[in-house]
């Protein structure tokens, strides 16, 4: 053998190698609809990127959640791209945990500036976007327009709280076990919290003052968890306070329930007659006011963002404008149908004939999420961004222990007045040890 | 002579053993009854039992989605691997303590076993640092070890138990006759212990199988068990039942099925030395 032929032969060896060593991207993330649907999806990425693999690691929200903070706090580099929440975004964003996504915001083709406003500034630290919104949601109230009938009742666009409360009243049966009103009970931050701390702004009650002094001592908060504890008492299922989404989504799909207040993704699961035995039922309606300016709706969004230092960051880059594309809609709408379109993200969509016409809760969605300002989420001034959290880390661990102090409330194990003093006592406490108010 | 059992009180034992074997092995009946009915029928209230549209749709599903080979081989090794593991370090140590035990011997047994009495989120952290150091983070040699010293406590303690139970007799007749050490660990005390070791194997695959925590927060994708399979299929937002429970019965099936077969032996080592 010659030289020459080692030679060529090493080359070309190096050359196939080179070839086999396609640059992986780790995924992680939640395991919701459309996310799987993204992944059923990436063959049409990685024909548009040759040289790029993908691969996923889907977790239950809680676990991925703990998987990616830790795997961010101690820069472990496990994943290439995280699914991370609205929540979570500004903070890490100022901690310096997540690559800026420049190239998107100045890439005209993707058109940043078609983003959603409220779900943009949400995601955006001092000018910067750190994570690009894969869906977003609001809150709304879903009914049974039969039950409604029945009943006389007729829902308005948009309702009041006292017009919820009557009418689930009016609607309840607890001998046929239909109940006028399902909402979450199930203690978390995410869970009774989002609802209540939504709620609450509608009743003009805030977490903090201005100082960042808790204010569970107000009567805003007390009218509201009153509120709350007897309607849920007077037209509740049994044993609401193990409630959560999952939960409520299996009474109301079984006709147990005249009204259901919780996520707009819930629409297309209580509108499919495939697992919805009340799918031709449903209407839906803006989440009530009590005539103070706001809206008792949340607002959250999923999110793809870059761990700094990152050594994959432009292949990431690459995955993220796909995903996140005015193109990636079309492609989810040529494949699975406009209603599965993957919502609440881009403002040109609400703007398409064809989706209007496909998704008969188009309309109240992108109205949801426009009515919530994460900026100014309640009637007085705050010094904290968030709908239905607090922006601070903090948070998880306080609205978890407040959420199981309202979930105690509810199942009748203390009274409304012990729970909004603990839940001041416990917050005021954990503030202090956080060293609140920060200068 | 045997003591007399009369009819009447085998039927009543019979049925009452009936009913707690039914009661602790409902919710895996129900596990698998789920993992055949579609998302509506998984959530139907009230739940319906064996009366409904059954399909195997969950398991397409599943199939599709996720790469169940190399989970399950992920679970082997690391299950296996770390039980071998164990056994080799626990042996000679569950030995020396049995056979020649000196004054501290049930202190270091106690402290051994103190080491289970910590949450293990406690050590989470430094674990996790130290692992992804030494680059061990999301890989099975990593997990091997990792399951290794976790179980190592209870794999020493159940051998311990084992060979305390062994006459200290038997071993000085072999030696008496001139056996030598080698010859009296194979062919003296081996044969007698075989049933301790065997159910000790046995019952840390299972528990090495089921571990869901440390594989949980080590693992991303490369070595992810089965532990990481199933949790890739509870949803926060929309239903997730029967997907869940098929993919539950495909990471149990196989630990079950070496129950199953195993558990003559099982039973016998974990009763061995309970009655003489």
């Amino acid at each position: 053998m010659t030289l020459k032929t080692i030679l060529l032969g090493a080359v070309s060896a190096l050359a196939l190698s080179g070839i086999a060593s396609a640059e992986t991207l780790t995924i992680a993330t939640v395991n919701n609809g459309d996310m799987i649907r993204m992944q059923k999806l990436t063959d049409d990425f990685k024909a548009k990127n040759p040289g790029i693999d993908l691969q996923w690691v889907t977790l239950e929200e809680n676990v991925l959640r703990q998987r990616v903070t830790t795997d961010i706090a101690t820069k472990s580099g496990q994943y290439d791209i995280m699914t991370i929440g609205i929540y979570e975004t500004p903070i890490w964003g100022k901690q310096g945990w997540l690559a800026p996504l420049d190239k998107l915001t100045s890439d005209a083709k993707y058109d940043a500036n078609d983003l959603l406003p409220p779900i943009r500034s949400g995601l955006t630290v001092d000018g910067k976007l750190y994570a690009a919104p894969f869906y977003g949601e609001s809150s709304m109230v879903m009914y049974r327009k039969d039950l409604f009938d029945k009943a006389g009742l007729k829902m308005p666009e948009k309702p009041t709280w006292d017009f919820i409360a009557d009418a689930a009243r009016k609607i309840t049966d607890k001998g046929s076990e239909t109940y006028g009103i399902c909402l979450r009970g199930k203690a978390g931050w995410g869970e009774n919290m989002a609802f209540l701390t939504a709620t609450a702004n509608s009743f003009g009650a805030r977490w903090f003052d201005e100082n960042w002094k808790p204010q569970f001592d107000q009567p805003e908060w007390k009218n509201t968890l009153d509120f709350y504890v007897k309607l849920m008492k007077d037209a509740g299922p049994p044993g609401a306070s193990s409630n959560g989404f999952n939960e409520n989504l299996a009474l109301f799909q079984t006709g147990k329930c005249g009204m259901w207040i919780d996520a707009t993704v819930a629409a297309s699961f209580v509108t499919n007659p495939k697992e919805s035995k009340v799918a031709d039922q449903v209407g839906f309606a803006l989440a009530p006011d009590n005539g103070l300016g706001k809206r008792g709706n949340w607002l959250w969004s999923w999110n793809l963002a870059i761990p700094a230092g990152s050594k994959k960051v432009e292949a990431a880059e690459k995955f993220i404008a796909w995903a996140t594309s005015k193109d990636y809609l079309n492609l989810v709408a040529e494949k699975d149908g406009w209603a599965n379109v993957p919502p609440g993200t881009r403002t040109s969509l609400y703007q398409n004939p064809e989706y209007q016409k496909a998704a008969s809760f188009a309309k109240m969605t992108i109205d949801s999420i426009n009515s919530a300002d994460p900026k100014h989420p309640t009637v007085k001034p705050v010094p904290y961004e968030g709908v239905q959290y607090v922006a601070i880390p903090e948070f998880q661990g306080i609205g978890t222990a407040v959420g199981q102090q309202f979930s105690a409330a509810l199942a009748g194990q203390v009274s409304v007045d012990q729970a909004l003093k603990n839940a001041q006592q416990l917050t005021e406490r954990e503030m202090a040890k956080a060293g609140y108010p920060k200068k | 002579m045997a003591r007399k059992v009369s009819t009447k009180r085998k039927l009543v034992m019979t049925a009452i053993a009936w009913t707690l074997g039914l009661l602790i092995f409902f919710p895996i009946l129900w596990t698998v009854l789920t993992s055949f009915k579609s998302e509506g029928d998984a959530i139907a209230s009230p739940p319906v039992f064996l009366f409904f549209h059954w399909t195997t749709e969950n398991y397409t599903e599943v199939q599709s989605r996720s790469d169940y080979a190399l989970h399950f081989w992920n679970s082997v090794i690391m299950s296996v691997g770390s039980t071998l593991l164990g056994l080799l370090i626990a042996i000679p140590s569950a030995w020396a303590m049995a056979f020649s035990p000196t004054r501290r011997t049930k202190d270091v047994l106690m402290w051994m076993l103190s080491t289970k009495m910590m949450p293990p989120v406690g050590a989470l952290i430094p674990v996790y640092l130290i692992f992804r150091d030494m680059g061990l983070l999301d890989s099975r040699i990593g997990l091997v070890i990792v399951l290794t010293l976790i179980n190592l406590p209870i794999i020493v303690w159940m051998l311990y138990t084992y060979f305390k139970e062994i006459p200290g007799e038997i071993l000085e007749a072999a030696r008496m006759d001139g056996a030598s050490l080698a010859k009296e660990i194979v062919y003296v005390l081996t044969p007698m212990a075989v049933p301790g070791i065997a159910s000790t194997l046995l019952l840390n695959i299972i528990l090495a199988w089921n571990e869901a925590f440390w594989t949980l927060n080590l693992t991303t994708s490369k070595a992810a068990p089965l532990t990481t399979f199933i949790a890739s299929y509870s949803s926060p937002e929309g239903l997730f039942y029967a997907k869940l429970s098929a993919a539950s019965t495909m990471a149990i099936a196989p630990i079950l099925i070496l129950g199953w077969f195993s558990q003559k032996q099982l039973v016998r080592g974990l009763t061995f030395g309970a009655v003489k």
